[in-house]
C-alpha cells in the first residue's frame, strides 16, 4: 500500500468512522474519529463539508476562493494543509 | 477490558480559535464497562480483582438512560468495553441507542463471542469503530497469554469482518514479558490486518497487572529495544497506520498524564452503575463515588466527592505544586501514587522528581526478568496459578 497524495483531481472524502458533528454542548463543530476529536473553526468546517467524494480538490478550492473572495493560492494552501494532516491521521480518503 | 491506554480524549486543536475554558468542562468520553464477564483471562487485565458477575449487572434500560444523559452532558465518544461487551445479549440494542443519540460508538472487544451475523448487526445498528485486542503476533503464544484456545484465529476472522463492513479498525496490544520480543511484529501484523490504528502499550500496573507484576515486567533492555523498534515503524508506515505508543511507566522519566487529568475529560461506568474517573479509582480508600442508578450523571460529574477529590491543583503536594509540568501531566497517576507510596495525593513516583522515585528502580530490579512463568489468569472466580507453555 502506498501513501496517497493530494492532486488537483483528487476527490477527498472522510473515511467511514470519521464524522462531522455540530456539538450543541460545546457550541462548536467537531470532527469525530477513533479515539479523538478535533474542534473545527469555520473554514475547516467549510472545507470538510465539501469533501463529499464527488468534488475534486480544484473545485473545492475554486468554490472557497469565491465564497471568501480570497486569493486562490492562499485558500489552496489552507485546504491542503488541513487535508494532508487528516491523510496522515488516516481520517481521509481520496 | 482490552485497552491499556486511557481513552484518548486529547482535544487536538488544529488551526482554530481557542475556546473559552469554563471552570468545569463537559466530559468528552465515557468508558462503559458493560460487563466483567469475559471468555479470556489476560494476566494484565485492568479490571479489578473483585468483580461482580452477571446478576449484578445493570439492565438494558439503565444503560440506555445513562447514554441518553451522557449525550446531553456533552459526551462525544462512548467506548463499549468490559470484560467482553459481546458477552451481553443486548449489545446491538445498546449500540443502536447510542448511534441514535449521535454518540460516536466504539466497541472494545477481544472478538470472542462475536459471530459474522452478530457483527453485521452491530455495524447496521450504527457502530462507528472497532478496537480488537491481540495478545501476541503468533497464535500459540497469543492463545496461551489470553488463556483461550483458538482466540487468535478468531481475531483474524473478526478483523476480516470489520474490513468487509468498511469500519475502521484499531488493534490493541499490551506489551509484557511474554510478548515483548514481538512488539514491533504486532505493528506489522496490524498493518496486514488492515488496521488504521494500533494502540501499543507497555503494561501499566493496575488491577490484575499489578497483581501479576512480578511475572509481567520485562527487563529494561527488553523494554527499550521493543520501544525503539515500534518507534521505527512510525516512519516506515507513515500515512498507513497511526501508532499510539504508551511507554513503559517504570522505565520513564516523567509520569503519563493519566486520563488527561482526573475527572477532566472522561468517566468510567462499571457494570453495576458506579461512575469513576478511571477504572482503578476504587483502589484509593476513602473516596466516595456515586452510582448512576441513584443520581443523575450531570450531578455526579459536577459534585461527586470522588471526582472532585483530585481536580485542579489544590490537592497537590511538592514537588508537583510548584512544578511547571503540572499542567502537562497533572502530577501523574493518583492510583499509582496510592499503590506505590500509599498516598494518592503524592507525586506519582514514576516521576524522577518524586522523593520516592528510587522505589521504582527497586521494584523494577526486583520484578523485571526475562523468564516467563507463573502468572495468575484473570477470572471472575478466584484465581489459580498457571504454568508456562
Ligand atoms: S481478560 Fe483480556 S480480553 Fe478479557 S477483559 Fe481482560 S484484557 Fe480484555
Ligand atoms: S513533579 Fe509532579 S507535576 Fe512535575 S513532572 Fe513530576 S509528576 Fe509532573
Amino acid at each position: 500500500m502506498t501513501v496517497e497524495e493530494l492532486a488537483p483531481e483528487s476527490r477527498p472524502h472522510l473515511l467511514r468512522g470519521v464524522k462531522l458533528k455540530n456539538d450543541q454542548v460545546r457550541k462548536t463543530w467537531v470532527l469525530l474519529a477513533p479515539e479523538r476529536y478535533l474542534r473545527l473553526n469555520a473554514i475547516s468546517v467549510d472545507i470538510l463539508q465539501r469533501c463529499d467524494g464527488d468534488a475534486a480538490l480544484s473545485t473545492i478550492v475554486d468554490d472557497l476562493a469565491e465564497k471568501y473572495s480570497a486569493d486562490r493560492t492562499l485558500i489552496e494552501r489552507d485546504v491542503r494543509s488541513l487535508l494532508n494532516s487528516l491523510l496522515e491521521k488516516r481520517m481521509l480518503g481520496l | 477490558m482490552t485497552t491499556q491506554t486511557a481513552p484518548q480524549v486529547s482535544a487536538q486543536v488544529s488551526n482554530q480559535v481557542p475556546v473559552q475554558a469554563p471552570a468545569l468542562q463537559p466530559p468528552s468520553a465515557m468508558l462503559a464497562e458493560l460487563t466483567y464477564r469475559c471468555p479470556l483471562a489476560c494476566p494484565y487485565c485492568s479490571n479489578p480483582l473483585q468483580m461482580g458477575g452477571r446478576e449484578t449487572e445493570m439492565p438494558t434500560e439503565a444503560w440506555q438512560d445513562i447514554f441518553t444523559q451522557a449525550a446531553a452532558l456533552g459526551v462525544l465518544h462512548v467506548h463499549m468495553s468490559g470484560g467482553e461487551p459481546a458477552s451481553r445479549r443486548d449489545l446491538r440494542e445498546l449500540v443502536a441507542h447510542c448511534a441514535g443519540l449521535g454518540l460516536y460508538t466504539n466497541l472494545i472487544t477481544s472478538g470472542v463471542g462475536l459471530t459474522k451475523a452478530s457483527f453485521a448487526e452491530l455495524a447496521a445498528a450504527g457502530l462507528d469503530h472497532v478496537q480488537l485486542s491481540i495478545q501476541d503476533a503468533e497464535a500459540k503464544s497469543a492463545d496461551w497469554i489470553g488463556g483461550y484456545e483458538g482466540g487468535f484465529a478468531k481475531k483474524l476472522e473478526v478483523a476480516s469482518w470489520v474490513a468487509e463492513e468498511g469500519l475502521p479498525l484499531t488493534i490493541n496490544a499490551v506489551i509484557h514479558r511474554a510478548n515483548v520480543a514481538r512488539a514491533a511484529d504486532m505493528v506489522d501484523f496490524a498493518v496486514r490486518l488492515g488496521a488504521r490504528r494500533i494502540e501499543i502499550a507497555h503494561t501499566q500496573y493496575y488491577g490484575w497487572a499489578l497483581h501479576n507484576r512480578a511475572h509481567l515486567m520485562p527487563t529494561r533492555e527488553q523494554s527499550e529495544k521493543a520501544y525503539a523498534e515500534v518507534e521505527e515503524r512510525r516512519i516506515r508506515y507513515k500515512g498507513q497506520i497511526v501508532i499510539d505508543h504508551v511507554a513503559p511507566d517504570y522505565h520513564a522519566k516523567f509520569p503519563k498524564a493519566c486520563m488527561s487529568g482526573w475527572g477532566r475529560m472522561s468517566m468510567n461506568v462499571t457494570p453495576q452503575g458506579k461512575v469513576l474517573p478511571c477504572h482503578a479509582a476504587e483502589t484509593i480508600p476513602g473516596l466516595e463515588f456515586w452510582n448512576a442508578r441513584e443520581k443523575s450523571l450531570a450531578e455526579i460529574w459536577a459534585s461527586s466527592p470522588g471526582f472532585n477529590a483530585y481536580r485542579g491543583d489544590d490537592w497537590m503536594q511538592e514537588p508537583c505544586r510548584s512544578c511547571e509540568r503540572k499542567a502537562v501531566d497533572f502530577g501523574g497517576c493518583r492510583c499509582q501514587a496510592m499503590a506505590l507510596v500509599g498516598d494518592a495525593a503524592a507525586c506519582d513516583p514514576i516521576c524522577s522528581k518524586s522523593p520516592r522515585h528510587n522505589l521504582i528502580a527497586e521494584i523494577a530490579a526486583r520484578d523485571s526478568a526475562e523468564e516467563v512463568a507463573g502468572f495468575t489468569p484473570r477470572r471472575i472466580e478466584r484465581a489459580r496459578e498457571k504454568s508456562p507453555v
